[in-house]
């Protein structure tokens, strides 16, 4: 766990640096890739549950009741076979009929509970009307939309409107990635499913919140210096906050976890896993989002501010500067141990706001640029 | 900075944590004293069953509140009629009501056929009528109370009054045929002076056949012999065809007594009617009365239908309106009613001429439901799901906790105070919130306190890698709790806001489940602030002044060395802090 702290620790000097920012075009077709798969599964159509279709929906607690008894009782009563029945994880049998039948819910419990011989008590039952999914979508969709917009203007208020569009840009993309994992591995939509995906809504962007506060906070007054461009202060962000985004992930991820394995294990398939398995998928795309797509995406808007080019072409001059009077010194002899430097460098650059001077005695890293 | 000096900089940690410790235990306290001690649980929990009705309307302004509270009411009042308490009837979002059944005895179905039938509302014309069950026995003495079915609500009668210059258009049909007869509406209701039937009211013995008025058409001669609307089982709807004979029942409050009909095909249908009012009739000092305006459809058909009724003799000259397989009036017709105006009259109290005109206008909406969800939970199956929320939920917290003690030490000691004040305010809140407003703890919302622990768990983190961070920086502990505040503050609180901004979206928009889970999102959202500003930071605050975080004992989680600080610079770093202690 140490060896994990001291990971943080140098990546917070910028010791140990992923190159996030630079590597933007890996992640975007990488995102590209998964999307696109992702769209490919939505095209094949969504599995969708009883709520989307229209029907009943029956489960019988009974030990010992066998598929093929309770699926000739359902037979009986239907007069037909086109009822579906199926034994749940945990022992359970699901009886499912479509809204054609046309059979009142309290007459086929009462038929069944006659033909199986167990109590009405022990029968659950949901009829559903066949619009009802759709109107639960259709809300759902009013609500994202609403969100979406809401949290635009909040983002563009509270930040800047290039964060808003990156954050909403790694919303759509965590939200079309699970959608599309339910699609292609074919799991069932029901209305809790729907929840899942609203709820990862607030989750995607609090994570990619936190990355922007600091990716914020590392470029104030960049353009006051010339030692990095904005898309290397967002990178040390980035890099500064690894560490707490995987820890808040895998801390978030936890519960839902423990929802989806141990509560949804305990009863099998049922609101439980349907809200947590979508929780699930949609975390961890809002985690790798918020990393991978949302700053580099951020990044990239700000770097075609006219400020920020100018900006790049000074830290260029700079480095070229640089690197010509180190060629020179190493030329002299002289070895001064430029990466150190380059270090206090980075951190004096986050440190940023401080008007007293922590720790160091040292006195070359002050920035000139400080306030 | 680090100096002695800059103690009020800390704030009075103690003043925070001792607020909120009295606002907890305040909150529990009033939990156990008002006696709600748990929350209150939803259908799925506790077993039940819920019903989810949407409105539906090709008029989208029909849906209102207004309409939808009426609903409701009718809802209610259908409900309860069956004897089911603790139902609960509430409108969620603009067009959809929940009705929640509790499993008492198991029988409820009764409850959810009568749901159900959405409010269906009838003219019928009347064939055949009869008292049925055991009559008083009174009525033999008096044979005007026989009158009495056709007598509270007497008369229809009507008049068009047609837009004076009744302008040549023709596309209105019903108003075209009106032309003649644009007499005061007031005026004509020469009708509602004669409630002319007097059923010669025998002997209570064997009424149903002898107390029979009109002919009882062949087809439906069993099931009227049959019928005894004094049973409440036998009280159904019986209109399954709208374009077939039936019967149905009516209760007449004068006399209370239990009535059966024979009713011929729908004639006129309750979304046909436009609008229907209470007034009351200045004019002929005829008491209140119910007016009734038909859209084209229904004026055509109610034109046609009175033509012909007004031809019969009693009973069979009466309209019956039936509400939802019930006769709630039955006037009689004496005139053919055109122009889609019409009036019933009769001795009506304010009350019940309103009652009336509500119902008609109920059904004249027209706000039909649909049965959007049924869902019957067993006790059992509910009981369960509590269970397997619970303890997904405790091994949630306990996988939280685990990995904040091994990851942040010390520090995970402060999350899980935390994780539990949270739980605890949660816990009281919901509680309370059951009585005070209803909520119902359903499933969805248990995914959503469960999720909650993340959320609560992540400011925790926020602001403890913020510490941290200071800590690499070099700075002492105490000045690093400090510093790293505002900015832990900034995020925590930026990201807390989107968290509730979602969840208050989707509290707005969404209805059944989707709600309950968006209610306890957050709400959980708002507690999570509450307990990081006044319970976490002072916490922190108070523990930074102790030897065991301050020196960065190895198990606080604020070991400079296990930050990474490497010893060179760390043993400088050190100096520097104290020397700036000194100054």
């Amino acid at each position: 766990m140490s060896r994990f702290s001291n990971l943080g620790h140098r990546l917070y000097q910028g010791e140990v640096s992923f190159d996030f920012v630079g590597r933007r075009k890996l992640w975007y077709s990488l995102s590209a890739v998964i999307v696109l798969v992702a769209a490919l599964g939505l095209a094949l159509g969504l599995k969708l549950g009883i709520e989307f279709e229209g029907g009943s929906v029956y489960t019988i607690n009974k030990p010992g009741l066998t598929v093929s008894q309770a699926k000739g009782a359902a037979d009986t009563i239907l007069k037909d076979t086109s009822a579906l029945v199926q034994s749940t994880d945990k022992g359970a049998i699901k009886i499912q009929v479509s809204a054609e039948e046309q059979l009142p819910a309290a007459t086929f419990i009462a038929e069944l509970s006659k033909d199986l011989n167990v109590t009405a008590n022990e029968i659950n039952a949901q009829v559903v009307g066949p619009s009802w999914g759709e109107e639960i979508s259709k809300k759902a969709l009013l609500g994202l939309v609403i969100f979406m917009v809401l949290v635009t203007i909040y983002l563009a208020i509270a930040f800047e409107w290039r964060m808003a569009i990156a954050a909403l840009v790694a919303l759509i993309h965590d939200l079309l990635i699970t959608i599309g994992v339910y699609a292609l591995v074919g799991f069932e939509v029901t209305p809790g499913t729907v929840i899942g995906f609203l709820t990862i809504l607030g989750y995607s962007l609090y994570d990619t919140v936190v990355v922007f506060d600091t990716v914020k906070e590392n470029a104030k007054g960049i353009t006051r210096q010339n030692k990095r461009t904005f898309s290397e202060a967002a990178n040390a962000g980035l890099n500064q906050t690894l560490v707490r985004s995987i820890n808040t992930t895998v801390v978030a991820l936890l519960p839902v976890a423990a929802l989806l394995f141990i509560g949804g294990g305990l009863l099998g398939a049922g609101t439980l896993n349907d809200i947590s398995l979508a929780l699930f998928i949609g975390l961890a795309a809002g985690a790798y989002s918020s990393i991978c797509v949302a700053t580099p995406l951020y990044a990239q808007l700000k770097e075609m501010q006219p400020e920020m080019k100018t900006l790049a072409k000074k830290v260029a001059a700079r480095r070229a500067a640089d690197a010509k009077a180190e060629a020179e010194r190493a030329a002299s002899g002289e070895a001064e141990p430029a990466e150190g430097e380059e270090a206090d460098d980075d951190e004096t650059g986050i440190v940023g706001t401080r008007n007293q001077p922590v720790s160091r005695s040292r006195t070359k890293g002050r920035p000139s640029g400080k306030h | 900075m680090a100096s002695p000096k800059s103690r009020p900089r800390d704030g009075y940690p103690g003043r925070a944590l001792a607020f909120i410790l009295v606002i907890t235990v305040g909150l529990v306290a009033l939990m156990f004293g008002t006696g709600h001690k748990t929350p209150r649980l939803g259908i799925d929990l506790a077993g039940g069953t819920s019903i989810t009705l949407t409105a539906k309307s090709d008029n989208p302004s029909a849906i209102n509140k207004t309409n939808m509270d009426t609903a409701v009411n009718i809802l209610t009042k259908r409900v309860n009629a069956f004897g089911v308490s603790e139902a609960e009837v509430q409108t969620q979002g603009s067009n959809t009501i929940i009705v929640n059944i509790p499993n008492k005895d198991g029988d409820n179905e009764q409850a959810i056929k009568d749901i159900g039938q959405t409010a269906k509302l009838y003219f019928r014309p009347v064939l055949a009528l009869a008292p049925t069950g055991a009559l008083p026995t009174a009525p033999t003495a008096s044979p005007s109370a026989g009158a009495t079915p056709s007598a509270s609500p007497s008369a229809g009668s009507s008049a068009a009054p047609v837009p004076p210059s009744s302008s040549p258009s023709a596309t209105k049909a019903g108003r075209a045929v009106t032309d003649g007869l644009k007499a005061d509406p007031t005026a004509s209701p020469s009708a509602a002076a004669t409630p002319s039937t007097a059923p010669s009211a025998p002997s209570a013995a064997d009424m149903s056949a002898a107390l029979t008025q009109g002919t009882v058409p062949p087809e439906l001669q069993a099931d009227f012999a049959k019928l005894d609307c004094s049973v409440q089982a036998q009280r159904l709807d019986y209109q399954t065809d709208p374009a077939k004979n039936t019967v149905a029942c009516s209760f007449d409050a004068d006399q209370k007594v239990w009535y059966k009909f024979a009713l011929g095909p729908v004639a006129v249908e309750g979304k046909d009617i436009d609008k229907a009012i209470a007034s009351f009739d200045t004019q002929q000092g005829a008491g209140w009365q119910v007016q009734l305006k038909f859209d084209d459809t229904g004026s055509k058909a109610f034109a046609a239908t009175t033509g012909q009724l007004a031809t019969q003799a009693s009973p069979a000259n009466q309209f019956a309106i039936v509400l939802d397989g019930k006769v709630v009036s039955h006037p009689y017709v004496s005139q053919s009613i055109t122009g889609g105006n019409a009036v019933i009259s009769g001795s009506f109290t304010q009350t019940e001429a309103k009652a009336l005109a509500n119902v008609l206008s109920f059904g004249a909406l027209p706000l039909t439901f649909e049965m959007s969800d049924v869902t019957t939970v067993s006790p059992q199956l509910g009981g369960d799901q509590l269970k397997a929320g619970l303890v997904a939920g405790g091994i949630g917290m306990i996988l939280v906790v685990l990995y904040s003690l091994v990851y942040y030490r010390g520090l995970g000691l402060v999350s899980i105070a935390g994780l539990v004040v949270s739980a605890a305010l949660t816990y009281a809140i919901m509680s309370l919130l059951g009585a005070g407003i209803g909520f119902a703890l359903n499933l969805p919302a248990v995914c959503g306190a469960i999720v909650a622990i993340g959320i609560t768990a992540d400011s925790f983190i926020v602001y403890f890698e913020r510490i941290r961070d200071e800590v690499r920086e070099g700075a002492p502990l105490r000045p690093a709790v400090q510093r790293a505040w505002p900015r832990a503050r900034r995020t925590i609180l930026v990201s807390d806001f989107v968290s509730f901004l979602c969840a208050a979206v989707l509290y707005l928009v969404s209805v059944g489940k989707v709600q309950g889970f968006a209610f306890t999102l957050g709400l959980t959202t708002a507690l999570d602030v509450v307990v990081i500003f006044l319970f976490t930071k002072p916490l922190i605050t108070l523990l930074a002044r102790t030897k065991f975080f301050a020196d960065g004992h190895k198990w606080s989680g604020l070991d400079p060395k296990r930050l990474g600080a490497r010893p060179p610079v760390r043993g400088r770093r050190r100096t520097s802090a104290s020397a700036a202690k000194e100054v």
